[in-house]
């Protein structure tokens, strides 16, 4: 799960993709996940960052992430070559 | 240093609500750096609100449609250059471009400059002839089929499927979602533009936009690509955001150096769901939403001047990406004196 590198997110929570010229708005938690994968985090790293924050349980929290990132996916917003992860 | 003054005829002073370009096109010449500009407006209708905007357009002159031919549009070139001895002229219109195209000589012998793709560049592009210069040049096209008669697109059918798109010679495009709508709109586009009408097969995707400049022999002088924002009735952006698409300036660049494109264009491309790109078509001249080039770094009716002047111009490098442009209505108060002079004389 490799994001998109050039892909400009705003504190607010709003993503720019300058390649397509499409925008979207993402909740507080949503742009955490973005930053995390910018950073260059797995799924692992991001699981253990937000466990650390959110009470969730892990497999919740998993499934979440799972459905995030197909969103992500089908928006066209990580690499291409990363996406067979799941 | 002192700028040069250049006396420059524009255009497409029809800012309505589907925009001729001239007014953008007149905005980034008055923002150029390295000339200041005296600009006569040239209108087909005394409606134009670009007429009215004396603090863009210097002057008026009504010329005759392009219908009356490349003559009579000559003879009022004369008696213009008579009185404003212009430099450049920018046309910006695709019906107009003909006659233009035409006069390019003549019109350097009086004095004045213009930088127009050739002849042969402006026919082979047209959308009647699209699916032959994507054969040529190796570039996407989608099915394309010019026809005389609406009873062809019975036969047609298997080929292009529905919906297909159904467009005039010069403007208007139709989607038709049976054989009924497909004659309806054959018969509507033919009425009002002539013939041929092109059929051409309908592509699912996102549209995206690119203005440039090619310097004749290759070289892409400025691109900036634009995703549409915002569509209005007819299909035309009303809002828009530079983009950074390396695919999409690749096939620019490589549409540029194949033809060596002569002058400003505007490629209408489509992106499908699996990012293949389609060219949809060609204009020949500067989009209406060329400001947001200027605004993004781009000064396009700057270079193409210069180009016409036989100026050196440097190749734009970059551009701002995420600037979006946004358009507005505007209502100006003119005076009935100000429309009785460009209605009686044909001058204002």
């Amino acid at each position: 799960m490799k994001i998109n590198g050039n892909l400009a997110i705003s504190e607010s929570g709003f993503l720019f993709n300058p390649s397509s010229g499409e925008s979207f708005t993402v909740n507080p938690v949503g742009a955490e996940i973005i930053e995390l994968l910018k950073d260059g985090k797995n799924e692992e790293q991001i699981l253990e960052a937000l466990l650390k924050t959110y009470e969730i349980d892990s497999k919740t929290l998993q499934k979440d992430l799972l459905d995030f990132n197909d969103i992500l996916k089908q928006h066209q917003l990580l690499e291409p070559d990363e996406e067979t992860n799941h | 240093m002192k700028k040069p003054i250049i006396n420059i005829g524009v255009t497409g002073l029809n800012a309505i609500d589907s925009p001729g370009p001239g007014v953008a096109v007149i905005r980034g010449l008055r923002e150029a750096t390295s000339f200041d500009v005296r600009i006569i407006g040239f209108a087909y209708e005394s409606m134009e609100p670009g007429i009215y905007m004396h603090d863009l357009v210097d002057r008026t002159y009504q010329i005759p449609y392009p219908s009356a031919g490349a003559d009579a549009l000559l003879s009022r070139l004369e008696y213009i250059q008579s009185r404003e001895k212009l430099d450049v002229i920018i046309p910006n219109f695709d019906a107009e471009l003909y006659s233009f195209i035409k006069l390019e000589d003549k019109l350097r012998q009086m004095g004045i400059h213009m930088f127009l793709p050739t002849l042969t560049q402006f026919e082979e592009r047209h959308k009647v002839n699209l699916s032959e210069f994507g054969k040529k040049y190796g570039i996407e096209v989608p099915l394309g089929k010019a026809i005389n008669d609406s009873s062809e697109i019975f036969a047609l059918q298997k080929d292009f499927d529905f919906p297909m798109m159904i467009k005039g010679k010069w403007y208007d495009a139709f989607i038709a979602y049976n054989m009924e709508q497909a004659r309806t709109y054959f018969n509507k586009i033919s009425a009002k533009w002539g013939l041929p009408v092109v059929l051409q097969r309908f592509v699912h995707g996102t549209e995206y936009n690119v203005t440039g400049l090619g310097d004749g022999k290759g070289n892409t002088i400025a691109a900036v690509p634009m995703r549409k924002q915002f569509i209005t009735d007819k299909g035309k952006a009303w809002a828009g955001i530079s983009i950074d698409d390396k695919k999409l300036l690749a096939i620019t660049r490589q549409f540029v150096s194949e033809t060596k494109w002569r002058g400003a264009f505007e490629l209408e491309m489509m992106k499908t769901s699996d990012n293949v790109y389609y060219l949809m078509e060609i204009n020949p001249r500067i989009p209406a939403w060329v400001y947001l080039a200027v605004g993004v770094g781009q000064n396009i009716p700057e270079a193409l001047t210069n180009l016409a002047l036989g100026n050196e111009v440097e190749p734009f490098s970059t551009y701002e990406v995420g600037k979006l442009f946004i358009r507005y209505s505007w209502d100006m108060i003119v005076d009935r004196s100000e429309f009785e002079k460009i209605s009686i004389n044909g001058e204002l």
